[in-house]
């Protein structure tokens, strides 16, 4: 990362745990502004949940988080909130609200915080939904869209308020290699046409490897690598090189950790099984 | 000594999380409370949602308002035709609905029908994420989906207990009238002298808003803290109904104890 | 916008019903009398024996319903039952000679206290006493008169 880089969204030490288990430990990161950021992991790593630490739904154990300067965990809900529309989120379902449809779903932010007349916000909205391409899906019901629809609809409903940041968790999961294409080209174009900053949560390494500008690995609860996707691309050893390229064996072993297989074989013949 | 112990441990957890259930129960209904200028001030969202769970619940309601009306008097006629009073069967019938049975099944009813439809619904939607894309979008979800479906609740249920009762009595008079042949007169007269406005009408609905209140707080309640998977969600629906249902007969003992002693 | 249109009709249809159910209940069903009590008067009378007489019970001249009994205690002078009663403001000219009983309507029925309007030409107003009382009739001692009798005649 170069010097001029302005920070936008700045994580300190931060750790966070479910229970007795760790999700993060001591993670101290920064986001730079204007550009597409990568948090990649392994399943069940917690990146959808770093999200929600960075937007506030969740408090951490101890760390802070700065999001324009200011500690996400100090506001007052209604500062917090005053913030929140600045930031966009693309959840993993889409989170269309069910029983409004797809016109009234993208209005909904603009009617919930501006009292801009019906009018302008029809002219908003349809330009909203043409940026997605889902102009001519605007009277459907969310239950009528395909899912990679309704996350594009929805990514129409993040950008109503032109916000500042948008986060999307988990984009191209599950989704065909054409939508995933789409939404490649969807969130490239937003970030370079609306000065964005997409933080971008997700374990499909081509994809993000398309677009990203600067790309950090969590695994365990610890930031294990960052920088930007040459960096990464041509590390050759290790955890990052496995996750990148897809390895199905190396520190992350493909066995689940267990007594050795004779071990096993031995018991189950002394318990009279079939070897 | 172990095992003691553990047993020990065990019941000390289980108390102590069902004082945390009760502490965030009532964390919750006083945010709810809070929450209520603002609900009353978005008369478009309730509207929605007293249409959801009162105009819905109309069919039901009509329906078994009826019904137990026409069943009260042919019962209560058989059993006062044998004193040869059987003009009393009109405000038997009357008495019985408006104290007891009207608020009584109209609530299990709207539990049934409206109270695990809430509880779904809220479920679902924790589920769906759509509670996460509302905060996300600045907006409190408290203001713009939980109040607004408390207070129409609270609003609907009484409503319905109204026009429960009213088909109760007219069910009771097309059967003691038009089918037993009951006199017109004394079915009425009786009624309106027995029948006393304060005591049996008003605290009747006092009833149905204690029972309303009760449903909109344990079904909210339980979408709110269901596991957002669909197996939590339908089980906090059936604790909806089966929580409510004995809170509504629990607490109509205790009402009818204050009121008509 | 049509959606919303159908919500509030439906809403407007539901609530204009439990209105009526009310207004159903309140005339028809009940002895509704308005949100405010209607301005009455208390007057009071001694009686011997009460029976089963309760607050609340009809006070009633010539079988129509004119007020209703509020209270129930005993005399601390006399020893008596004193029976307060509110009488509708509408029933202000009954003559202060009337006199009240205690009666049962039918055999096993409720009791209630009735009213026989006497010839002054003084009325009853708020805090006046009626005199000529009948208490009620207890069954246990009618049937003792009539057992005592039956075995003087003997």
């Amino acid at each position: 990362m170069t010097e001029k880089t302005e920070i936008l969204i700045e994580i300190k030490n931060l750790t966070f745990s479910r229970g007795s288990r760790k999700i993060f430990d001591d993670i101290t990161l920064s986001i730079p502004k204007g550009k597409i950021t990568a948090i990649m992991g392994p399943s069940g790593s917690g990146k959808t949940t770093l999200l929600k630490l960075i937007a506030g739904q969740l408090q951490p154990d101890s760390g802070e988080v700065y999001v324009e300067g200011l500690n996400v965990h100090q506001l007052s809900r209604k500062k917090l909130y005053q913030l929140r529309r600045k930031m966009g989120m693309l959840f993993q379902s889409g989170a269309l609200l069910t029983d409004l449809n797809v016109f009234d779903n993208v209005a909904f932010p603009l009617r919930e915080h501006t009292k801009l007349p019906e009018k302008v916000i029809y002219a908003l909205v349809l330009m909203k939904l043409q940026a997605v391409g889902l102009r001519g899906a605007k009277n459907l019901m969310p239950s009528e869209l395909s899912g990679g629809m309704s996350r594009r609809v929805a990514l129409a409903r993040g950008i109503a308020l032109d916000p500042e940041m948008i986060f999307y968790d988990e984009p191209f999961v599950g989704q065909d290699p054409i939508t995933k294409g789409v939404l490649v080209k969807l969130i490239k174009t937003l970030n370079d046409s609306l000065d964005l900053t997409s933080v971008l949560v997700s374990h499909d390494v081509d994809e993000v490897m398309q677009i990203a500008d600067y790309i950090c690995v969590i695994s365990e609860g610890k930031l294990i690598a960052e920088g930007s996707k040459e960096t990464l691309q041509h590390e050759s050893t290790g955890y990052v090189n496995q996750f990148i390229k897809g390895l199905p064996d190396g520190p992350v072993p493909f066995h689940f950790p267990s007594v050795s297989y004779a071990e096993d074989l031995e018991a189950s013949r002394k318990k009279g099984g079939l070897i | 000594m172990n095992g003691f112990q553990s047993l020990m441990q065990e019941i000390g957890r289980t108390f102590l999380e069902k004082v945390a259930v009760f502490g965030r129960g009532f964390l919750f209904i006083l945010s709810l409370f809070s929450a209520m200028p603002s609900a009353l001030l978005r008369v478009d969202l309730l509207m929605k949602q007293i249409y959801v769970a009162g105009v819905l619940s109309l069919p039901i309601i009509l329906m078994a308002g009826l019904f137990v009306g026409m069943v009260l008097s042919l019962q209560g006629y058989n059993i006062l035709v044998e004193f040869n009073a059987e003009e009393a069967v009109g405000s038997m019938t009357a008495l019985s609905l408006l104290r007891e049975l009207g608020p009584v099944v109209g609530a299990l009813l709207f539990a049934g029908r409206a109270g695990s439809a809430l509880t779904a619904e809220i479920g679902l939607m924790r589920s769906t994420e759509q509670i996460s894309a509302l905060e996300m979008m600045a907006v409190d979800p408290l203001k713009f989906v939980y109040a607004p479906r408390f207070l129409a609740v609270v609003i609907a249920l009484p409503l319905l207990v109204l026009i429960f009762n009213a088909l109760g009595v007219f069910g009771g008079y097309l059967v003691s009238v038009s089918w037993l042949g009951v006199d017109d007169g004394a079915f009425w007269s009786q009624m309106s002298s027995q029948v006393d406005w304060h005591e049996d009408v008003v605290n009747g609905m006092i009833k149905s808003v204690a029972f309303g209140l009760l449903i909109a707080v344990v079904a909210l309640f339980q979408g709110v803290n269901a596991i957002p998977s669909s197996e939590g969600v339908s089980n906090a629906t059936t604790r909806t109904v089966v929580h409510s249902s004995l809170g509504i007969l629990g607490l109509d003992f205790i009402l009818t104890s204050i009121m008509f002693n | 916008m049509r959606k919303q249109t159908k919500v509030e009709i439906w809403v407007g249809i539901f609530v204009l019903m439990s209105l009526l159910a009310l207004s159903y209940i309140a005339f028809q069903v009940s002895n509704f009398s308005g949100w405010k009590e209607r301005p009455t008067y208390e007057v009071s009378a001694l009686f011997d024996n009460i029976g089963g007489l309760k607050t609340r019970a009809p006070l009633k001249l010539s079988g129509v319903v004119i007020g209703r009994i509020t209270a129930i205690e005993i005399d601390p002078v006399s020893f008596k039952a004193r029976v307060h009663m509110n009488i509708d403001q509408e029933f202000n000219q009954l003559p202060v000679d009337s006199s009240v009983s205690i009666l049962t309507s039918g055999l096993l029925g409720d009791q209630y206290v009735g009213l026989d309007p006497g010839g002054d030409e003084e009325v009853l107003e708020q805090g006046s006493e009626i005199e000529m009382t009948q208490s009620a009739m207890v069954l246990e001692e009618l049937i003792g008169q009539f057992l005592v009798k039956f075995s003087e005649s003997d």
